[in-house]
């Protein structure tokens, strides 16, 4: 992970980069811990002497996730379903985050470089933006159904406008001085676009794509409830029509780790892609 | 009689439009410069000589008079015109050697042949144990070298530098315009170079074109016969100095009156 091998290049000298000691690790992943476990504790003897009624103990809900995940202690419909559901949901949103990318990208590309696809889309797109994911749901259910469509396209809508603005950003602050460079040194106009437009402006296409990432999470739990059987947006909203708190709670716990996974996925491959960049390493 | 100079200079002037306001940077420049020359543009800031050279690299476009390289017109940039940018201009993705062959590979030589210039030009600036370093790990006069390399490595016939050493420390500069020197000796390379220091002006150039503001113009130009290697310290430096100082203030002061 660190930035030791550089591939491709014979006599590379390595990175003077030391690698951080491990006692320094063990002290920033205890210093981490802290006040998550300090919370843990809290909860768990709010929940012992009765200041919350509603609420089960983290022992319970700890007992609960092993059910979700693997059965054989409650054995209801939920038990060992949690694949299933996570399975669901990271269909729809790396689905609905992988077209956002796949549609932003270019056309904030575009609209930065330019002039009439910038006066003509611009505006609309601007226009467009404060209305909240949220707001669509009724519209999209119309649009696209009950089901995974609707969730589909509502994690697209918002992973959509963080890339999009990014990526305008990120190729609308190229500094002028790189294209004199690259124009003097012999390369071609329609050259430069992938030998100076791209790369300068990847660090910004890659703070859009983590914003749209984290975003594409935090909108499948609205897009699974336009009533798919299945997703942990749909497991949350069972759960609160059952009164089912534990498994609430589960959901929120399932969402919160796959999301901060695949934040932490999307940082290593964009600290591998921005090494140059001294804002990007480490 | 005279044979073709690299650098035909005719008339120049530039006008900018700013908030419907024309400024004009640049009046009536003449400039001529022969190859191997070593040339100093110098003078206040405003005076037009940033100016004037991103005319000769194509930057600007003039709106008068116009710029000729072996007598034909400057159209636009190109590589038989390398700039050194004061702020380097480096791309930040690109490691020292990357950098270098930039232009090259631009040019579309063959892999094995840019591999060599920039081999070459990687150990003529001394900078073989960074090679493989990127330019925010570099100091100020490394990615200045780094710069003055990728110029030479796109076989430049002609180097344009802006205020080169400009940002750098006196140590530095020293350090630089020596190994300029040294490299513009070895290869009979045309600079022009654009500085606001009457002593690196003198310390380098065969001869230095004196430049006014208001509107930006060329006031005047001297031939530099000091032997080298120059001393900066010798009375003959000293000489040429308090002359040439005393010719940009006595514009300076017809301009005050």
């Amino acid at each position: 992970m660190s930035a030791g091998a550089v591939p491709g290049t014979a006599e590379a000298e390595p990175a003077p980069r030391v690698p951080s000691p491990w006692p320094a690790r063990l002290r920033a992943t205890w210093m981490a811990l802290i006040v998550p476990l300090t919370l843990l504790a809290f909860w768990h003897f709010a929940v012992k002497w009765g200041w919350m009624q509603l609420i089960p103990s983290p022992y319970d809900v700890g007992e609960y996730m092993i059910d979700f995940a693997v059965g054989g202690i409650w054995d209801d419909a939920f038990s060992a379903t949690l694949h299933i559901h996570l399975l669901a949901s990271m269909s729809r949103v790396y689905g609905g985050f992988a077209l956002a990318a796949i549609v932003a990208v270019p056309l904030g590309i575009l609209i930065g470089r330019n002039e009439m696809v910038r006066a003509l889309l611009d505006p609309f797109l601007q226009l467009m933006r404060p209305v909240p994911v949220t707001a669509w749901l009724p519209l999209s259910m119309i649009l696209f159904g009950l089901g995974a469509r609707s969730a589909f396209f509502l994690v697209f809508l918002g992973a959509f406008y963080p890339i999009l603005l990014n990526t305008i950003f990120g190729v609308r602050s190229v500094e002028k001085r790189l294209f004199e460079a690259a124009s003097m040194l012999g390369c071609s106009e329609t050259a430069q676009f992938f030998k100076v437009v791209l790369p300068a402006s990847l660090p910004s296409i890659f703070t859009g794509l983590r914003l749209g990432l984290g975003l594409a999470w935090f909108v499948i739990v609205v897009g699974e409830m336009t009533g798919v059987p299945q997703g942990l947006g749909a497991v949350i909203m069972d759960g609160r029509t059952l009164s089912r708190t534990e498994l609430v709670i589960c959901g929120m716990i399932v969402i919160g780790v796959a999301g901060f996974i695949s934040d932490r996925i999307v940082v290593m491959v964009m600290n591998r892609l921005l090494r140059w960049s001294p804002s990007h390493h480490g | 009689m005279a044979e073709l100079p690299i650098l035909d200079v005719r008339g120049v002037g530039k006008i900018y439009e700013l908030n419907g306001q024309k400024i004009e940077a640049l009046r009536g420049a003449d400039l001529v410069v022969r190859k191997g020359e070593l040339v100093c543009l110098i003078g206040a800031s405003g005076c037009g000589k940033s100016t004037l050279l991103r005319i000769v690299a194509g930057f600007e476009k003039p709106t008068s008079g116009q710029a000729l390289m072996w007598d034909k017109p400057i159209t636009g940039p190109a590589p038989d015109r390398g700039m050194v940018f004061q702020d380097y201009g480096l791309f930040p993705w690109l490691t020292v050697r990357q950098n270098i062959g930039f232009g090259p590979s631009s040019r579309g030589l063959p892999k094995a042949e840019v591999r060599d210039t920039v081999e070459r030009f990687v150990t003529m600036v001394g900078l073989t144990r960074f090679a493989d370093a990127y330019p925010h790990q570099l100091s100020g006069g490394m990615k200045q070298r780094v710069a003055i390399a990728r110029v030479l490595a796109n076989d430049a016939e002609m180097v344009l530098m802006d205020e080169p050493f400009g940002a750098l420390d006196a140590m530095t500069r020293e350090r630089l315009q020596d190994e300029l020197l040294e490299i513009w000796q070895r290869t009979k390379l045309t600079v022009l170079f654009v500085t606001h220091s009457i002593e690196e002006a003198i310390f380098l150039a065969d001869r230095v074109v004196v430049m006014e503001p208001g509107p930006g113009r060329i006031a005047s130009e001297h031939r530099i016969d000091l032997p080298r290697p120059r001393d900066v310290a010798s009375p003959e430096f000293n000489e040429v100095r308090r002359e040439m100082s005393a010719r940009l203030h006595s514009h300076h002061a017809r301009k005050a009156a």
